[in-house]
């Protein structure tokens, strides 16, 4: 694992991890000043893994609401939202 | 009804990109949303037509990025193999962290899509893009249900 970094300077990989550390949600970030990168990668894989949560989770909310809509006026919504987009 | 912008704001590179996609991922979803209506009968099940949608939304996602990234190719892979599509949503056992730092990159590639073929840095730089995607795709879904339930 060593000899693959030294290819690959330490440096960019701190710049790699602090780019991943400000994709993550204020709430996820641990306040300020430098987590450790096991930490980091830690709170990432939790991330990923309530986005996976929120895709299920709204592909449930839109299957139960597209069954409530008739064909037509969720044709009209669904144009509308695309040209909205 | 104001609508919502999913855009991130940042300035980088990367974002540019996102920006070009993001109208390919919300145009393929809402087709692929519109054909689910469509085919869907009063006899399909809630959960048929959800799992239908979860699948389109990753589909949105793999096809917005296309062939550009390692993990849309492995995610573009597994949707043509018709493979069923599983993505953790909570920490299995098995993945558990025993001792150290480079055991977290063992769990992450299991949740990047191409994961365990990349070395450290790749799956960094994979990861970010992977996640700016996701939450593109979450953005887009929460719009579309906005807009459909107002």
């Amino acid at each position: 694992m060593s000899s693959r970094r030294s290819r690959v300077s330490e440096e960019e990989i701190n710049e790699l991890i602090s780019k991943l550390q400000s994709l993550l949600p204020e709430a996820r970030r641990r306040g300020g000043g430098r987590a450790s990168a096991a930490k980091l990668l830690k709170e990432t894989c939790n991330y990923i893994r309530s986005l996976n949560r929120e895709v299920d989770d709204l592909s449930g909310r839109l299957s139960a609401l597209m069954a409530t809509v008739d064909n037509n006026s969720a044709e009209a919504e669904i144009i509308r939202s695309l040209l909205r987009s | 009804m104001e609508s919502k912008s999913y855009t991130t704001g940042s300035r980088d590179n990367a974002n540019r990109n996102l920006e070009g996609s993001k109208t390919l991922m919300a145009s393929h979803f809402l087709r692929a949303l519109f054909r689910i209506q469509q085919t869907s009968t009063t006899r399909s099940s809630f959960a048929g037509r959800r799992r239908r949608i979860r699948r389109a939304a990753y589909a949105s996602m793999a096809y917005s990025a296309g062939t550009r990234r390692a993990w849309s190719r492995a995610l573009l892979r597994k949707l043509r193999s018709r493979a069923r599509l599983r993505f953790p949503r909570r920490l299995s056992r098995a993945a558990r962290p025993q001792r150290g730092d480079t055991d977290q990159a063992q769990v992450l590639r299991k949740l990047v899509p191409g994961g365990p073929g990349m070395d450290y840095c790749k799956l960094l730089e994979e990861t970010a893009d992977y996640i700016r995607c996701l939450t593109t795709q979450v953005r887009l879904m929460q719009t579309v249900m906005d807009s459909i339930s107002s």
